[in-house]
């Protein structure tokens, strides 16, 4: 066990910090520290045009293997990428969705004319994926899917119909995988797909929902007689629940170090707000600032573990992978109240009506979603007690 | 970089868990508790001399193994699992730490072999301003004091909260000159504990599985030699210094006990709810149940990242010591700090869930759940409660320039 870089990769900082400050400026001035939680919304364009910039320097999808056009970085270096990142202020990522979890599944799950199809989209910052997942009765219980896939043997397509909901960015995206089932007769996790489906034909509408941040990051999306390529489910119909929880395992994996290190970020405003308003002579809010710092810095180390450990042999996650979702979104949300606290009664105030927020007011109310999206505390609670410790499993009627 | 063991340090912890469990059982655990030393003799002699684990991060120069404070705490995760009640925090942690961080090179050649063979030790620091305002550990509670009388000094004064205080074989005291105040002036002295002049009380205390003693001084001559540090460098020594970076050390390692007793608590928790059947199931498929117990494993895996790498960072510290480079202060503060507010929060509602998952029987003398629950508590207030800690991490975040 050892803390300290080698000398290449503290070689390799100084091209990522260089990069960065020779890039991130001008024309991207205005983005730096934009775009986070509750701030997705923001500078889209401006967003879309830097990821292609970064594309353009070889700092997109740092971690992918070389030969799908990744970077090919260690873990060291991934986390070296992100610290730099966070360090310059860089902006919310608007490709996350397809740098972190269509590409790694495509990767690990798709064929090989799938891979020369979708990855060098992503990898050039130009195509913008969304998550297909949840329903209207398909939240936690994700296996309820109603939304059906069929191959209709006379255009040689799939065809698409359903309803999907909570989906994030869609508007923006030209992509979005899809859970949808391939058996009409079947139930649960048997019978399921998984798609790639193009956003932009005549089968899909996206409706904006309005959120509790008076923006609208997610959506409703209606696919009525959508269309997909035949060649375009990822593994065999039926596989599709094997597929989407790989993806999730990603979804808790080397993707969550840039939101860490956005998190840093956010503490730091806190920090100096709290010295200039006096909040940090508040012995209260001193022990409260004090626990943030505490458990930000653990969570630093607890990434590390589980990006140095191996998973089990079954590809089981370990257990700091386990409860990794689960103590970064509460923290997260207690941030929120926290940033609140420090900022006294000067937190109710808006930056102009009629209900613009500043970047913190954005943050305090977003994290409230961060304890229900991609597994809501009570579902992970569920998966750690059943998976980490072997207790019973909740009954399914 | 890299945050895994290594095979060796794998071996380590696996070794140190088989013999534990075998040795450290309920039965074994009140026994020692119910002694005034606290543990067995002959136990801790073949700790000392078959398994040689108390000479784990000594120098092998001086005796010891040459290993380094990671598999220390991976030695000390097991105690703490299994509450081995054995003078190996005071020696070890304290009394070897405070030799390796202020003695001489010769001090050290002097001492650490008589440690390593299995003499104990303790460090005494904490004066009558440790217990005021809910706990204070830092260095300027120092409160005895020290005069220079020709070829000896003469000590006085008392300590309070001394771990193994009274069973000890060798005391690290820390002492000021009488005239100074906070951190100046402070510097520390070995003695042999029968030294007269030593007056040693054993304090009861609730918990029974480690032993606190009151140490007064009445004008105690001690040599010369006897002050930590070299005679020829005299005005290198800064034994306020060298007594927090002992502190923060011993502190690392005293959370990796905490983490260990709140993975026992957890594991005895969980197997409990399997077995104990309610309304026709097992509790252990209540949903009430399922989550609380995977906020207590949450709890665990957190503090085992926070300890692990302050044990790297303690690793760096003692690395720097020995080949005369400067600590870095905030760095050691900040990691110690960070392990011990968390885990002294986790041991604790581990403690407190484990209680109640357990029901009745957990409220029993003849369960083990309770001798956590103490010892939680305990360790909890020894070294810094984790507001404490919290107050001291917001001090170097807030006040000032902020040096973290
Ligand atoms: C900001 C945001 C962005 C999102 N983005 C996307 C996206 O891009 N794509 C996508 O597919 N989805 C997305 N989602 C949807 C998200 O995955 C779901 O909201 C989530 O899975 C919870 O489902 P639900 O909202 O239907 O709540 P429900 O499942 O109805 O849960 C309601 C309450 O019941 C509890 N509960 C449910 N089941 C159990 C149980 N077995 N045990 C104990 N408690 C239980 C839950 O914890 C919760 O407190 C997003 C959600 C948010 C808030």
């Amino acid at each position: 066990m050892k803390l300290s870089f080698s000398a290449a990769d503290e070689q390799f900082r100084e091209e990522v910090a260089h990069w960065l400050q020779q890039n991130l400026q001008g024309e991207f001035e205005p983005i730096r520290y934009r775009g986070g939680p509750g701030d997705e919304h923001m500078f889209h364009h401006e967003r879309h045009a830097w990821e292609q910039r970064m594309a353009q320097g070889g700092w997109t999808c740092v971690g992918w293997p070389q030969q799908y056009g990744g970077r090919g970085c260690s873990i060291e270096q991934q986390v070296i990428f992100f610290e730099e990142y966070a360090r310059a202020g860089g902006p919310g990522r608007v490709g996350h969705i397809g740098e972190g979890l269509a590409g790694p599944t495509i990767i690990a799950f798709g064929s090989e004319a799938q891979k020369q199809k979708y990855l060098p989209g992503i990898v050039s910052g130009k195509e913008l994926w969304c998550q297909g997942y949840s329903e209207p009765g398909a939240g936690s219980d994700l296996a309820n899917v109603k939304t059906k896939a069929r191959f209709d043997e006379a255009i040689q397509q799939w065809v698409i119909n359903g309803q999907k909901v909570w989906t994030s960015l869609a508007q923006e995206a030209d992509y979005c995988f899809v859970l949808a089932r391939t058996d009409p007769d079947s139930r649960a996790h048997k019978g399921l797909g998984f798609f790639l489906v193009k956003m932009d034909q005549p089968g899909i509408e996206v409706r904006p929902i309005q959120q509790m941040t008076g923006t609208s990051e997610f959506n409703e999306v209606f696919f009525d007689d959508a269309v997909c390529a035949a060649d375009d489910i990822v593994g065999a119909p039926g596989e599709g629940w094997k597929v989407a929880m790989g993806l999730l395992g990603f979804e808790r994996g080397v993707s969550t170090l840039g939101q860490q290190m956005q998190f840093q970020n956010e503490f730091n405003e806190i920090v100096k707000i709290a010295k200039s308003n006096g909040a940090a002579q508040d012995p209260a809010l001193r022990q409260r600032i004090a626990k943030a710092h505490t458990e930000l810095k653990i969570m630093r180390y607890n990434a590390m573990r589980m990006l140095s450990g191996q998973s089990g042999g079954d590809g089981a996650l370990q257990r700091e992978a386990l409860i990794y979702k689960l103590f970064w979104a509460s923290w997260h949300r207690e941030l929120g109240e926290l940033a609140m606290d420090v900022l006294g009664p000067q937190s109710q105030i808006l930056e102009a009506a009629p209900y613009q927020l500043s970047r913190l007011q954005a943050m305090y109310l977003f994290v409230r979603s961060d304890t229900i999206y991609g597994g809501t505390n009570q579902i992970q609670r569920n998966i750690i007690a059943e998976r980490g410790l072997d207790m019973p499993k909740e009954p399914r009627l | 970089m890299e945050f895994v063991f290594t095979d060796e340090q794998n071996m380590i912890r696996d070794t140190a868990e088989s013999f534990l469990q075998e040795v450290s059982t309920s039965a074994a655990i009140r026994d020692a508790m119910a002694t005034e030393r606290g543990y067995d003799p002959a136990l801790w002699q073949t700790v000392c001399t078959d398994l040689v684990w108390q000479a784990i991060h000594t120098p092998e120069d001086c005796g010891g193994l040459g290993l380094g404070y990671v598999e220390l705490v991976a030695m000390q995760e097991q105690m703490g699992r299994f509450l081995f009640c054995s003078p190996y925090f005071s020696s070890v942690c304290l009394g070897i730490n405070a030799l390796l961080v202020a003695g001489s090179a010769q001090q050290q050649q002097q001492y650490l072999p008589e440690f390593c063979a299995g003499k104990t030790a303790t460090l005494a620091f904490a004066g009558a301003a440790a217990a005021a305002r809910g706990g204070r550990w830092d260095v300027a509670t120092v409160d005895a004091t020290f005069t220079t009388q020709g070829e000896h000094y003469q000590l006085n004064g008392s300590y309070e909260f001394v771990t193994d205080g009274a069973s000890a074989d060798y005391l690290i005291l820390a002492a000021r000159d009488a005239a100074s105040q906070a951190d100046e002036g402070i510097h520390l002295f070995i003695a042999a504990a029968d030294t007269k002049g030593i007056e040693r009380e054993l304090l009861p205390t609730m918990d029974q599985t480690r032993k606190w003693a009151r140490i007064k001084l009445n004008n105690v001559r001690l040599p010369k030699a006897s002050m930590l540090g070299d005679e020829s460098k005299a005005a290198e020594r800064n034994g306020a210094q060298s007594l927090a970076v002992i502190l923060d050390l011993a502190t690392i390692a005293l959370a990796a006990e905490q983490m260990g007793g709140a993975q026992q608590l957890l594991d005895m928790t969980v197997a409990y709810s399997k077995e104990r059947n309610q309304f026709g199931r097992a509790i252990a498929g209540f949903q009430a149940i399922k989550h609380k117990a995977a906020d207590m494993m949450l709890r665990v895996e957190v503090a085992r990242s926070g300890v692990y790498y302050a044990a790297c960072v303690a690793e760096e510290s003692l690395q720097a010591l020995q080949a005369g480079t400067p600590v870095d202060r905030a760095a050691l503060q900040e990691a110690a700090s960070v392990a011990k507010a968390y885990c002294s929060d986790a041991f604790f509602k581990n403690a407190g869930e484990a209680i109640q998952i357990h029901g009745g029987v957990g409220f029993s003398w003849e369960y083990d759940v309770h001798l956590y629950f103490k010892r939680a508590k305990a360790s909890e207030q020894f070294l810094g409660t984790g507001a404490w800690h919290r107050e001291r991490l917001a001090a170097l975040l807030l006040d000032g320039e902020g040096v973290l």
